[in-house]
Protein backbone atom coordinates (compact mmCIF):
# COMPACT_ATOMS: atom_id res chain seq x y z
CA UNK A 1 0.00 0.00 0.00
CA UNK A 2 3.20 2.31 0.53
CA UNK A 3 2.93 2.84 -3.64
CA UNK A 4 -0.17 4.31 -3.48
CA UNK A 5 0.33 7.42 -0.29
CA UNK A 6 3.78 8.06 -2.18
CA UNK A 7 2.04 9.38 -5.22
CA UNK A 8 1.78 12.55 -6.30
CA UNK A 9 -1.33 14.75 -6.78
CA UNK A 10 -0.68 14.43 -10.67
CA UNK A 11 -0.45 10.54 -10.98
CA UNK A 12 -3.02 9.87 -8.71
CA UNK A 13 -5.05 12.00 -11.18
CA UNK A 14 -4.25 10.39 -14.20
CA UNK A 15 -4.63 7.11 -12.28
CA UNK A 16 -8.06 7.95 -10.93
CA UNK A 17 -9.51 9.30 -14.08
CA UNK A 18 -8.46 6.03 -15.99
CA UNK A 19 -9.65 3.40 -13.43
CA UNK A 20 -6.46 1.93 -12.40
CA UNK A 21 -7.10 3.52 -8.37
CA UNK A 22 -10.18 4.59 -6.48
CA UNK A 23 -10.40 7.55 -4.20
CA UNK A 24 -11.49 5.00 -1.68
CA UNK A 25 -8.44 3.01 -1.82
CA UNK A 26 -6.01 6.32 -1.80
CA UNK A 27 -7.55 7.44 1.13
CA UNK A 28 -7.70 3.76 3.34
CA UNK A 29 -3.83 3.81 2.39
CA UNK A 30 -3.13 7.26 3.89
CA UNK A 31 -5.47 6.68 6.98
CA UNK A 32 -3.16 3.35 7.56
CA UNK A 33 -0.28 5.25 7.09
CA UNK A 34 -1.24 8.23 9.74
CA UNK A 35 -2.22 5.21 12.09
CA UNK A 36 1.10 3.46 11.69
CA UNK A 37 3.11 7.09 11.89
CA UNK A 38 2.00 8.19 15.66
CA UNK A 39 5.47 8.83 16.23
CA UNK A 40 5.67 11.42 13.76
CA UNK A 41 2.62 13.82 15.65
CA UNK A 42 1.63 15.04 12.41
CA UNK A 43 -1.87 14.81 12.38
CA UNK A 44 -4.03 15.60 15.53
CA UNK A 45 -7.07 15.15 14.76
CA UNK A 46 -8.08 12.25 12.21
CA UNK A 47 -11.22 12.28 10.45
CA UNK A 48 -11.91 9.22 9.07
CA UNK A 49 -15.64 9.46 8.56
CA UNK A 50 -15.61 12.37 6.82
CA UNK A 51 -12.56 11.02 4.68
CA UNK A 52 -14.89 7.80 3.60
CA UNK A 53 -17.75 9.92 2.30
CA UNK A 54 -15.85 12.51 0.64
CA UNK A 55 -13.87 9.61 -1.25
CA UNK A 56 -17.15 7.66 -1.99
CA UNK A 57 -18.62 10.57 -3.28
CA UNK A 58 -15.32 11.62 -4.99
CA UNK A 59 -15.60 7.83 -6.85
CA UNK A 60 -18.83 8.76 -7.70
CA UNK A 61 -18.21 11.62 -9.70
CA UNK A 62 -14.71 10.50 -11.40
CA UNK A 63 -16.89 7.62 -12.53
CA UNK A 64 -19.45 10.39 -13.94
CA UNK A 65 -16.36 12.01 -15.99
CA UNK A 66 -15.97 15.54 -15.54
CA UNK A 67 -13.86 15.35 -11.97
CA UNK A 68 -11.91 18.69 -11.38
CA UNK A 69 -7.82 17.82 -10.55
CA UNK A 70 -8.31 17.62 -6.93
CA UNK A 71 -11.25 15.42 -7.25
CA UNK A 72 -10.51 12.00 -5.21
CA UNK A 73 -7.19 13.15 -3.50
CA UNK A 74 -6.27 13.02 -0.18
CA UNK A 75 -5.30 15.71 2.35
CA UNK A 76 -3.81 16.97 5.45
CA UNK A 77 -5.60 19.95 6.66
CA UNK A 78 -3.39 22.68 8.55
CA UNK A 79 -5.30 23.41 12.28
CA UNK A 80 -5.53 26.74 11.16
CA UNK A 81 -7.72 26.15 9.08
CA UNK A 82 -11.66 26.66 10.36
CA UNK A 83 -13.33 22.85 9.07
CA UNK A 84 -16.89 22.73 9.92
CA UNK A 85 -17.67 20.42 12.84
CA UNK A 86 -13.84 19.43 13.15
CA UNK A 87 -12.03 20.62 16.12
CA UNK A 88 -10.11 23.54 14.41
CA UNK A 89 -7.71 25.00 17.36
CA UNK A 90 -4.52 26.75 15.54
CA UNK A 91 -2.72 23.93 18.38
CA UNK A 92 -3.97 26.45 20.66
CA UNK A 93 -5.29 25.63 24.44
CA UNK A 94 -7.24 28.61 24.65
CA UNK A 95 -9.17 26.81 21.47
CA UNK A 96 -9.69 23.67 23.20
CA UNK A 97 -13.09 22.16 22.11
CA UNK A 98 -13.63 24.56 18.94
CA UNK A 99 -15.65 23.07 16.68
CA UNK A 100 -16.78 26.05 14.09
CA UNK A 101 -19.62 25.71 12.86
CA UNK A 102 -18.43 26.85 9.21
CA UNK A 103 -15.58 26.30 6.74
CA UNK A 104 -13.03 28.33 5.61
CA UNK A 105 -13.09 29.68 2.11
CA UNK A 106 -10.28 27.86 0.59
CA UNK A 107 -11.34 24.38 2.13
CA UNK A 108 -14.57 24.59 1.02
CA UNK A 109 -13.06 25.25 -2.66
CA UNK A 110 -10.34 22.09 -2.15
CA UNK A 111 -14.25 19.93 -0.89
CA UNK A 112 -16.06 21.20 -4.11
CA UNK A 113 -13.52 20.08 -6.04
CA UNK A 114 -13.52 17.10 -4.44
CA UNK A 115 -10.71 16.52 -2.11
CA UNK A 116 -11.04 14.35 1.07
CA UNK A 117 -9.46 15.66 4.28
CA UNK A 118 -8.06 13.00 6.00
CA UNK A 119 -7.54 15.09 9.47
CA UNK A 120 -5.99 17.97 10.92
CA UNK A 121 -2.13 18.43 11.02
CA UNK A 122 -0.16 19.75 13.67
CA UNK A 123 1.39 23.60 13.73
CA UNK A 124 3.23 25.86 16.10
CA UNK A 125 0.66 27.54 18.39
CA UNK A 126 -1.23 30.79 16.58
CA UNK A 127 1.43 29.73 13.52
CA UNK A 128 4.02 31.34 15.74
CA UNK A 129 7.25 29.53 15.41
CA UNK A 130 9.98 28.39 13.24
CA UNK A 131 10.02 24.71 14.92
CA UNK A 132 6.67 23.46 15.76
CA UNK A 133 7.58 23.38 19.49
CA UNK A 134 5.09 25.75 20.69
CA UNK A 135 1.91 23.54 19.66
CA UNK A 136 -0.25 22.79 22.53
CA UNK A 137 -0.05 19.09 20.98
CA UNK A 138 3.43 18.58 21.70
CA UNK A 139 6.03 18.41 18.94
CA UNK A 140 5.89 17.44 15.60
CA UNK A 141 8.78 15.40 14.08
CA UNK A 142 11.12 15.74 10.97
CA UNK A 143 10.74 12.44 8.95
CA UNK A 144 14.38 13.01 8.33
CA UNK A 145 17.66 12.08 10.69
CA UNK A 146 20.85 12.74 10.64
CA UNK A 147 21.92 9.53 8.99
CA UNK A 148 22.10 6.91 11.60
CA UNK A 149 21.50 9.34 14.25
CA UNK A 150 18.06 8.41 16.12
CA UNK A 151 17.95 12.52 17.41
CA UNK A 152 14.45 13.69 16.64
CA UNK A 153 14.44 17.04 14.23
CA UNK A 154 11.94 19.56 13.58
CA UNK A 155 9.99 19.72 10.81
CA UNK A 156 10.05 23.09 10.96
CA UNK A 157 7.29 25.56 11.35
CA UNK A 158 4.65 26.62 11.65
CA UNK A 159 3.91 24.09 9.28
CA UNK A 160 5.20 21.42 10.52
CA UNK A 161 2.73 19.12 10.58
CA UNK A 162 2.11 19.51 6.79
CA UNK A 163 5.63 19.52 6.03
CA UNK A 164 5.95 16.18 7.93
CA UNK A 165 2.68 14.57 7.05
CA UNK A 166 3.76 15.21 2.85
CA UNK A 167 7.07 14.39 3.82
CA UNK A 168 6.57 10.86 4.63
CA UNK A 169 3.73 9.97 2.49
CA UNK A 170 1.14 10.10 4.61
CA UNK A 171 -1.13 12.25 2.53
CA UNK A 172 -0.28 13.32 -1.05
CA UNK A 173 -0.26 17.02 -0.09
CA UNK A 174 -1.35 19.11 2.82
CA UNK A 175 -2.50 23.05 3.24
CA UNK A 176 0.04 25.47 5.15
CA UNK A 177 -0.22 29.18 5.68
CA UNK A 178 3.19 31.39 5.74
CA UNK A 179 3.28 34.51 7.83
CA UNK A 180 6.62 34.92 7.37
CA UNK A 181 8.16 31.84 6.24
CA UNK A 182 6.08 28.79 7.65
CA UNK A 183 4.74 27.60 4.24
CA UNK A 184 8.76 27.82 2.94
CA UNK A 185 11.06 26.85 5.96
CA UNK A 186 9.52 23.56 6.87
CA UNK A 187 9.18 22.33 2.73
CA UNK A 188 12.73 23.01 2.95
CA UNK A 189 13.55 20.83 6.40
CA UNK A 190 11.84 18.42 4.89
CA UNK A 191 12.41 18.08 1.11
CA UNK A 192 8.88 18.95 -0.54
CA UNK A 193 7.71 22.28 -2.28
CA UNK A 194 5.63 24.82 -0.54
CA UNK A 195 4.67 27.82 -2.45
CA UNK A 196 3.20 31.08 -0.33
CA UNK A 197 0.98 32.81 -3.24
CA UNK A 198 0.93 36.67 -3.86
CA UNK A 199 -1.10 38.62 -0.99
CA UNK A 200 -4.40 38.68 -1.48
CA UNK A 201 -4.31 35.53 -4.06
CA UNK A 202 -6.30 32.84 -1.61
CA UNK A 203 -9.02 33.94 0.75
CA UNK A 204 -8.22 34.42 4.18
CA UNK A 205 -11.43 34.08 5.17
CA UNK A 206 -11.83 31.01 7.57
CA UNK A 207 -8.23 30.67 8.36
CA UNK A 208 -7.37 31.81 12.48
CA UNK A 209 -5.50 34.99 11.84
CA UNK A 210 -2.23 35.75 13.15
CA UNK A 211 -1.17 38.71 11.21
CA UNK A 212 -3.70 39.91 9.02
CA UNK A 213 -1.54 42.20 6.67
CA UNK A 214 1.30 38.59 6.24
CA UNK A 215 -1.08 35.62 6.30
CA UNK A 216 -1.32 33.64 3.03
CA UNK A 217 -2.44 29.94 2.59
CA UNK A 218 -0.51 27.67 0.15
CA UNK A 219 -0.35 24.34 -1.00
CA UNK A 220 2.44 22.20 0.39
CA UNK A 221 3.11 19.40 -1.71
CA UNK A 222 5.70 16.24 -3.08
CA UNK A 223 6.88 18.48 -6.41
CA UNK A 224 6.47 21.76 -7.91
CA UNK A 225 3.38 20.02 -10.68
CA UNK A 226 1.16 19.15 -7.40
CA UNK A 227 2.05 22.57 -6.24
CA UNK A 228 0.24 24.36 -8.95
CA UNK A 229 -2.80 21.92 -9.02
CA UNK A 230 -3.21 22.43 -5.88
CA UNK A 231 -2.27 26.45 -5.67
CA UNK A 232 -4.61 26.81 -8.45
CA UNK A 233 -7.90 25.19 -6.64
CA UNK A 234 -7.39 27.05 -3.26
CA UNK A 235 -6.98 30.66 -5.44
CA UNK A 236 -9.57 32.98 -6.35
CA UNK A 237 -11.55 35.74 -5.17
CA UNK A 238 -13.66 36.14 -2.42
CA UNK A 239 -16.27 38.46 -0.77
CA UNK A 240 -15.80 37.77 2.32
CA UNK A 241 -11.86 38.47 2.51
CA UNK A 242 -11.73 41.75 1.58
CA UNK A 243 -7.91 41.48 0.87
CA UNK A 244 -8.89 38.67 -1.89
CA UNK A 245 -7.95 39.70 -5.18
CA UNK A 246 -10.79 39.94 -7.98
CA UNK A 247 -8.56 38.30 -10.41
CA UNK A 248 -8.70 35.37 -12.67
CA UNK A 249 -7.15 32.79 -11.43
CA UNK A 250 -4.90 30.70 -14.25
CA UNK A 251 -4.30 27.44 -15.16
CA UNK A 252 -0.65 27.02 -13.69
CA UNK A 253 -0.82 23.60 -14.80
CA UNK A 254 -0.60 24.71 -18.44
CA UNK A 255 2.40 27.27 -17.72
CA UNK A 256 4.62 24.48 -16.67
CA UNK A 257 7.48 24.23 -19.85
CA UNK A 258 10.14 24.28 -18.19
CA UNK A 259 11.94 26.85 -20.48
CA UNK A 260 12.92 30.01 -19.11
CA UNK A 261 15.31 30.82 -21.78
CA UNK A 262 15.82 34.67 -21.84
CA UNK A 263 14.67 34.70 -18.19
CA UNK A 264 16.46 37.16 -15.92
CA UNK A 265 17.01 35.71 -12.59
CA UNK A 266 18.44 38.07 -9.86
CA UNK A 267 21.12 37.04 -6.85
CA UNK A 268 20.56 39.31 -4.05
CA UNK A 269 24.21 40.25 -2.28
CA UNK A 270 22.30 40.93 0.73
CA UNK A 271 21.30 37.72 1.05
CA UNK A 272 24.89 35.84 1.96
CA UNK A 273 24.87 35.90 6.07
CA UNK A 274 27.47 35.97 8.04
CA UNK A 275 28.30 32.66 10.00
CA UNK A 276 25.97 30.72 6.92
CA UNK A 277 26.82 26.77 6.44
CA UNK A 278 29.25 26.38 3.77
CA UNK A 279 26.48 23.81 2.22
CA UNK A 280 24.06 26.82 1.85
CA UNK A 281 26.05 28.69 -0.25
CA UNK A 282 27.39 25.96 -2.31
CA UNK A 283 24.12 25.00 -3.10
CA UNK A 284 23.08 28.25 -3.38
CA UNK A 285 25.68 28.43 -5.95
CA UNK A 286 24.72 25.84 -8.10
CA UNK A 287 21.36 26.83 -8.43
CA UNK A 288 22.65 29.67 -10.06
CA UNK A 289 24.50 27.57 -12.33
CA UNK A 290 21.63 25.36 -12.93
CA UNK A 291 18.71 28.16 -13.90
CA UNK A 292 21.64 29.71 -15.99
CA UNK A 293 22.67 26.28 -18.18
CA UNK A 294 18.38 26.60 -18.22
CA UNK A 295 19.20 29.68 -20.46
CA UNK A 296 18.63 31.90 -18.16
CA UNK A 297 20.20 35.30 -17.70
CA UNK A 298 21.32 35.57 -14.26
CA UNK A 299 22.53 39.28 -12.63
CA UNK A 300 23.57 39.65 -9.13
CA UNK A 301 21.23 42.71 -7.56
CA UNK A 302 21.04 44.20 -4.32
CA UNK A 303 17.85 44.26 -1.88
CA UNK A 304 19.18 47.24 0.47
CA UNK A 305 16.65 46.84 3.26
CA UNK A 306 17.39 43.08 3.88
CA UNK A 307 18.78 43.35 7.18
CA UNK A 308 15.87 45.37 7.88
CA UNK A 309 12.90 42.96 7.24
CA UNK A 310 13.31 40.51 10.50
CA UNK A 311 12.95 43.36 13.06
CA UNK A 312 10.12 45.14 10.71
CA UNK A 313 8.34 41.60 11.10
CA UNK A 314 8.91 41.41 15.01
CA UNK A 315 7.04 44.77 15.35
CA UNK A 316 4.13 44.14 12.65
CA UNK A 317 3.29 40.54 13.13
CA UNK A 318 2.80 41.06 16.88
CA UNK A 319 1.17 44.55 16.56
CA UNK A 320 -1.20 42.45 14.72
CA UNK A 321 -0.89 39.44 16.54
CA UNK A 322 -2.30 41.18 19.82
CA UNK A 323 -4.97 42.98 17.95
CA UNK A 324 -6.50 39.62 16.07
CA UNK A 325 -6.06 36.95 19.55
CA UNK A 326 -7.84 39.94 21.45
CA UNK A 327 -10.89 37.94 20.95
CA UNK A 328 -9.89 35.42 22.83
CA UNK A 329 -11.46 36.14 26.08
CA UNK A 330 -13.44 33.28 27.38
CA UNK A 331 -16.83 34.62 26.33
CA UNK A 332 -17.52 33.41 22.69
CA UNK A 333 -15.31 29.87 22.16
CA UNK A 334 -12.79 28.28 23.69
CA UNK A 335 -11.44 27.65 27.24
CA UNK A 336 -12.38 30.15 30.38
CA UNK A 337 -10.68 29.69 33.28
CA UNK A 338 -12.52 28.52 36.35
CA UNK A 339 -12.66 31.68 38.97
CA UNK A 340 -11.87 32.05 42.28
CA UNK A 341 -15.11 33.54 44.85
CA UNK A 342 -15.01 37.75 43.91
CA UNK A 343 -13.64 37.54 40.32
CA UNK A 344 -15.00 39.75 37.77
CA UNK A 345 -14.65 40.33 34.03
CA UNK A 346 -10.96 41.43 34.19
CA UNK A 347 -9.45 38.60 36.16
CA UNK A 348 -11.19 36.22 33.78
CA UNK A 349 -10.04 37.74 30.72
CA UNK A 350 -6.15 37.48 32.73
CA UNK A 351 -6.61 34.04 33.65
CA UNK A 352 -8.12 32.48 30.78
CA UNK A 353 -5.31 34.25 28.43
CA UNK A 354 -2.59 33.18 31.21
CA UNK A 355 -3.68 29.46 30.93
CA UNK A 356 -4.81 29.41 27.63
CA UNK A 357 -1.98 30.86 25.71
CA UNK A 358 1.75 29.41 25.37
CA UNK A 359 4.29 31.04 26.66
CA UNK A 360 5.91 32.28 22.82
CA UNK A 361 2.40 33.34 21.99
CA UNK A 362 1.56 35.52 25.33
CA UNK A 363 5.52 37.02 24.28
CA UNK A 364 4.12 37.92 20.90
CA UNK A 365 0.57 39.75 21.95
CA UNK A 366 2.55 41.34 24.62
CA UNK A 367 5.33 42.78 22.59
CA UNK A 368 2.37 43.62 19.99
CA UNK A 369 0.81 45.11 22.97
CA UNK A 370 4.09 47.60 23.51
CA UNK A 371 4.95 48.72 20.26
CA UNK A 372 0.80 49.57 20.00
CA UNK A 373 0.87 51.71 23.32
CA UNK A 374 0.49 55.34 23.79
CA UNK A 375 4.08 56.55 23.35
CA UNK A 376 5.84 53.92 21.52
CA UNK A 377 3.46 53.42 18.23
CA UNK A 378 5.18 56.60 16.13
CA UNK A 379 8.70 55.03 17.64
CA UNK A 380 7.81 51.32 16.44
CA UNK A 381 4.76 50.25 14.90
CA UNK A 382 4.77 53.84 12.23
CA UNK A 383 8.80 53.30 11.55
CA UNK A 384 8.12 49.79 10.91
CA UNK A 385 5.64 50.11 8.70
CA UNK A 386 7.78 52.77 6.62
CA UNK A 387 10.68 50.53 6.52
CA UNK A 388 8.11 47.58 5.12
CA UNK A 389 7.64 50.43 2.33
CA UNK A 390 10.85 50.28 1.36
CA UNK A 391 11.36 46.67 1.70
CA UNK A 392 9.01 46.69 -0.79
CA UNK A 393 10.35 48.98 -2.74
CA UNK A 394 13.43 47.67 -3.14
CA UNK A 395 11.97 44.63 -4.79
CA UNK A 396 9.90 46.62 -6.97
CA UNK A 397 13.02 48.40 -8.36
CA UNK A 398 14.64 44.86 -9.18
CA UNK A 399 11.63 44.15 -11.04
CA UNK A 400 10.94 47.28 -12.60
CA UNK A 401 14.78 46.61 -14.04
CA UNK A 402 13.88 43.50 -15.68
CA UNK A 403 14.37 40.57 -12.58
CA UNK A 404 11.70 37.92 -13.69
CA UNK A 405 12.47 36.19 -10.05
CA UNK A 406 15.00 36.11 -7.41
CA UNK A 407 16.91 33.39 -5.98
CA UNK A 408 18.03 32.61 -2.21
CA UNK A 409 18.56 29.77 -0.27
CA UNK A 410 15.09 29.16 1.57
CA UNK A 411 16.52 28.86 5.31
CA UNK A 412 19.65 29.83 6.95
CA UNK A 413 20.49 25.99 7.60
CA UNK A 414 19.15 22.16 7.48
CA UNK A 415 16.50 21.25 10.00
CA UNK A 416 17.99 21.46 13.39
CA UNK A 417 17.27 18.81 16.75
CA UNK A 418 14.18 19.64 18.95
CA UNK A 419 15.16 20.82 21.95
CA UNK A 420 18.36 22.60 20.57
CA UNK A 421 17.37 25.98 20.33
CA UNK A 422 15.30 25.63 24.32
CA UNK A 423 17.97 27.84 25.60
CA UNK A 424 18.36 30.48 23.07
CA UNK A 425 16.94 33.52 23.24
CA UNK A 426 13.93 34.03 21.26
CA UNK A 427 16.01 36.08 18.58
CA UNK A 428 17.94 33.15 17.52
CA UNK A 429 14.56 31.26 16.94
CA UNK A 430 13.36 34.13 14.19
CA UNK A 431 16.78 34.43 12.60
CA UNK A 432 15.23 31.34 10.97
CA UNK A 433 12.60 33.38 8.29
CA UNK A 434 15.72 35.92 7.55
CA UNK A 435 15.23 34.86 3.90
CA UNK A 436 11.58 34.25 3.72
CA UNK A 437 9.83 36.96 6.07
CA UNK A 438 11.05 39.90 3.27
CA UNK A 439 8.57 37.89 0.71
CA UNK A 440 5.79 38.71 3.06
CA UNK A 441 6.10 42.08 3.82
CA UNK A 442 6.44 42.68 0.25
CA UNK A 443 3.24 40.49 -0.41
CA UNK A 444 5.08 38.72 -3.19
CA UNK A 445 4.75 35.01 -4.13
CA UNK A 446 7.53 33.25 -2.94
CA UNK A 447 8.35 28.88 -3.36
CA UNK A 448 10.91 26.90 -1.98
CA UNK A 449 11.91 23.63 -3.58
CA UNK A 450 14.04 20.72 -2.54
CA UNK A 451 17.75 20.90 -4.51
CA UNK A 452 20.41 18.94 -2.36
CA UNK A 453 21.48 17.27 0.50
CA UNK A 454 24.16 18.54 3.51
CA UNK A 455 26.67 15.83 4.44
CA UNK A 456 24.31 14.74 6.92
CA UNK A 457 21.86 13.55 4.81
CA UNK A 458 19.44 16.50 5.65
CA UNK A 459 17.34 17.92 2.89
CA UNK A 460 18.33 21.59 1.43
CA UNK A 461 16.06 23.91 -0.01
CA UNK A 462 16.13 26.91 -2.66
CA UNK A 463 13.73 30.01 -2.89
CA UNK A 464 12.52 31.72 -5.71
CA UNK A 465 10.65 34.95 -5.25
CA UNK A 466 8.52 36.07 -8.40
CA UNK A 467 6.56 38.96 -9.24
CA UNK A 468 3.13 39.77 -7.71
CA UNK A 469 0.31 37.97 -9.39
CA UNK A 470 2.64 35.82 -11.72
CA UNK A 471 2.47 32.71 -9.49
CA UNK A 472 2.24 30.67 -13.15
CA UNK A 473 5.75 32.29 -14.01
CA UNK A 474 7.36 31.72 -10.83
CA UNK A 475 5.94 27.85 -11.05
CA UNK A 476 7.76 27.67 -14.20
CA UNK A 477 11.32 28.71 -13.22
CA UNK A 478 10.68 26.34 -10.68
CA UNK A 479 9.84 23.38 -12.25
CA UNK A 480 13.00 24.05 -14.45
CA UNK A 481 15.17 24.53 -11.01
CA UNK A 482 13.44 21.28 -9.80
CA UNK A 483 14.54 19.30 -13.18
CA UNK A 484 17.87 20.29 -13.38
CA UNK A 485 18.50 19.99 -9.19
CA UNK A 486 16.73 16.06 -10.11
CA UNK A 487 16.12 15.93 -6.08
CA UNK A 488 14.44 12.40 -5.54
CA UNK A 489 15.73 11.52 -1.99
CA UNK A 490 13.35 10.33 0.68
CA UNK A 491 13.63 9.57 4.39
CA UNK A 492 14.17 6.33 5.46
CA UNK A 493 11.03 5.16 7.11
CA UNK A 494 11.64 4.59 11.06
CA UNK A 495 8.37 5.37 12.26
CA UNK B 1 15.07 52.01 26.18
CA UNK B 2 15.01 49.42 28.79
CA UNK B 3 12.06 47.77 30.11
CA UNK B 4 11.66 47.48 33.85
CA UNK B 5 9.43 44.77 36.02
CA UNK B 6 6.84 47.73 36.45
CA UNK B 7 6.30 48.39 32.67
CA UNK B 8 6.30 44.66 32.12
CA UNK B 9 3.76 44.37 34.55
CA UNK B 10 1.46 47.27 32.71
CA UNK B 11 2.13 45.72 29.53
CA UNK B 12 0.55 42.60 30.77
CA UNK B 13 -1.97 44.16 32.29
CA UNK B 14 -2.88 46.14 29.29
CA UNK B 15 -2.82 42.37 26.93
CA UNK B 16 -5.00 41.09 29.78
CA UNK B 17 -2.40 38.38 30.19
CA UNK B 18 -2.01 37.57 33.99
CA UNK B 19 2.01 37.31 34.50
CA UNK B 20 2.92 36.08 38.22
CA UNK B 21 5.16 38.65 39.92
CA UNK B 22 8.14 36.14 40.33
CA UNK B 23 7.88 35.81 36.28
CA UNK B 24 7.52 39.68 35.66
CA UNK B 25 11.77 39.96 36.06
CA UNK B 26 12.86 37.19 33.23
CA UNK B 27 9.73 38.56 31.03
CA UNK B 28 11.07 42.08 31.18
CA UNK B 29 14.36 40.29 30.20
CA UNK B 30 13.20 38.99 27.04
CA UNK B 31 11.42 42.07 25.91
CA UNK B 32 14.48 43.69 26.20
CA UNK B 33 15.80 41.10 24.22
CA UNK B 34 13.45 41.68 21.81
CA UNK B 35 13.24 45.80 21.57
CA UNK B 36 17.27 45.59 21.30
CA UNK B 37 17.07 43.25 17.88
CA UNK B 38 13.92 45.95 17.22
CA UNK B 39 16.14 49.08 17.46
CA UNK B 40 18.08 48.29 14.07
CA UNK B 41 15.00 50.08 12.84
CA UNK B 42 16.49 53.17 13.97
CA UNK B 43 19.25 53.03 11.40
CA UNK B 44 16.96 53.20 8.63
CA UNK B 45 16.18 56.75 7.02
CA UNK B 46 12.66 56.80 6.75
CA UNK B 47 12.33 60.44 6.18
CA UNK B 48 9.05 61.24 3.70
CA UNK B 49 8.45 57.77 3.15
CA UNK B 50 4.69 56.54 3.55
CA UNK B 51 4.18 54.24 6.01
CA UNK B 52 2.77 51.07 4.09
CA UNK B 53 -1.14 50.32 5.08
CA UNK B 54 -1.61 47.68 2.12
CA UNK B 55 0.84 45.81 0.41
CA UNK B 56 -1.11 45.65 -2.75
CA UNK B 57 -2.13 48.71 -4.47
CA UNK B 58 -5.56 47.82 -4.36
CA UNK B 59 -8.78 49.30 -3.56
CA UNK B 60 -10.99 48.01 -1.45
CA UNK B 61 -14.09 46.93 -3.12
CA UNK B 62 -17.60 48.02 -2.02
CA UNK B 63 -21.10 45.98 -1.57
CA UNK B 64 -24.36 47.06 -1.00
CA UNK B 65 -25.12 48.32 2.92
CA UNK B 66 -27.20 44.85 2.91
CA UNK B 67 -28.49 41.67 5.45
CA UNK B 68 -26.64 39.06 3.92
CA UNK B 69 -26.30 36.86 7.03
CA UNK B 70 -28.52 36.28 10.33
CA UNK B 71 -31.02 34.04 12.18
CA UNK B 72 -28.22 31.78 13.64
CA UNK B 73 -28.30 32.38 17.40
CA UNK B 74 -28.09 28.72 18.21
CA UNK B 75 -24.60 28.30 15.86
CA UNK B 76 -23.49 31.43 17.14
CA UNK B 77 -23.73 30.27 21.28
CA UNK B 78 -22.84 26.96 20.33
CA UNK B 79 -19.08 26.81 21.10
CA UNK B 80 -19.75 29.47 24.21
CA UNK B 81 -18.43 28.17 27.63
CA UNK B 82 -21.37 29.38 29.52
CA UNK B 83 -24.45 30.75 27.04
CA UNK B 84 -27.39 30.77 28.75
CA UNK B 85 -31.13 31.81 27.76
CA UNK B 86 -30.22 32.65 24.12
CA UNK B 87 -26.97 34.99 25.42
CA UNK B 88 -23.36 34.81 25.99
CA UNK B 89 -22.94 34.58 29.88
CA UNK B 90 -19.53 36.72 31.96
CA UNK B 91 -19.01 37.10 35.25
CA UNK B 92 -20.38 40.48 36.79
CA UNK B 93 -19.37 43.93 34.80
CA UNK B 94 -20.69 46.34 37.02
CA UNK B 95 -20.99 47.02 40.77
Amino acid sequence: MTDLTSMKIAEARDALRKGNVTSAELTEACLTAIEGAGALNAFVHNTPEIAREQAAAADARIKAGDAPAMCGIPLGIKDLFCTKGVPSQAASNILGGFKPEYESTVTTQLFDAGAVMLGKLNMDEFAMGSSNETSCYGNAVNPWRRGNDDAALTPGGSSGGSASAVSADLCLAATGTDTGGSIRQPAAFTGITGIKPTYGRCSRWGIVAFASSLDQAGPMTKDVRDAAIMLEAMCGHDPKDSTSADLAVPNFEAMLTGDIKGKTIGIPKEYHMDGMPEEIEALWAEGRKMLQDAGANIVDISLPHTKYALPAYYVIAPAEASSNLARYDGVRYGHRATLSAGDGITEMYEKTRAEGFGHEVQRRVMVGTYVLSAGFYDAYYNRARKVRTLIKKDFEDVFAAGVDAILTPATPSAAFGLGEMEDADPVKMYLNDVFTVTVNLAGLPGIAIPAGVDKQGLPLGLQLIGRPWEEGDLLNTAYALEQAAGFVAKPGKWW
Amino acid sequence: MSIDKDTAARVAKLARIKVEDDALPALAEEFNTILGFIEQLNEVDVEGVEPMTSVTPMRLKRRVDGVTDGDQQDKILKNAPDAREGFFAVPKVVE
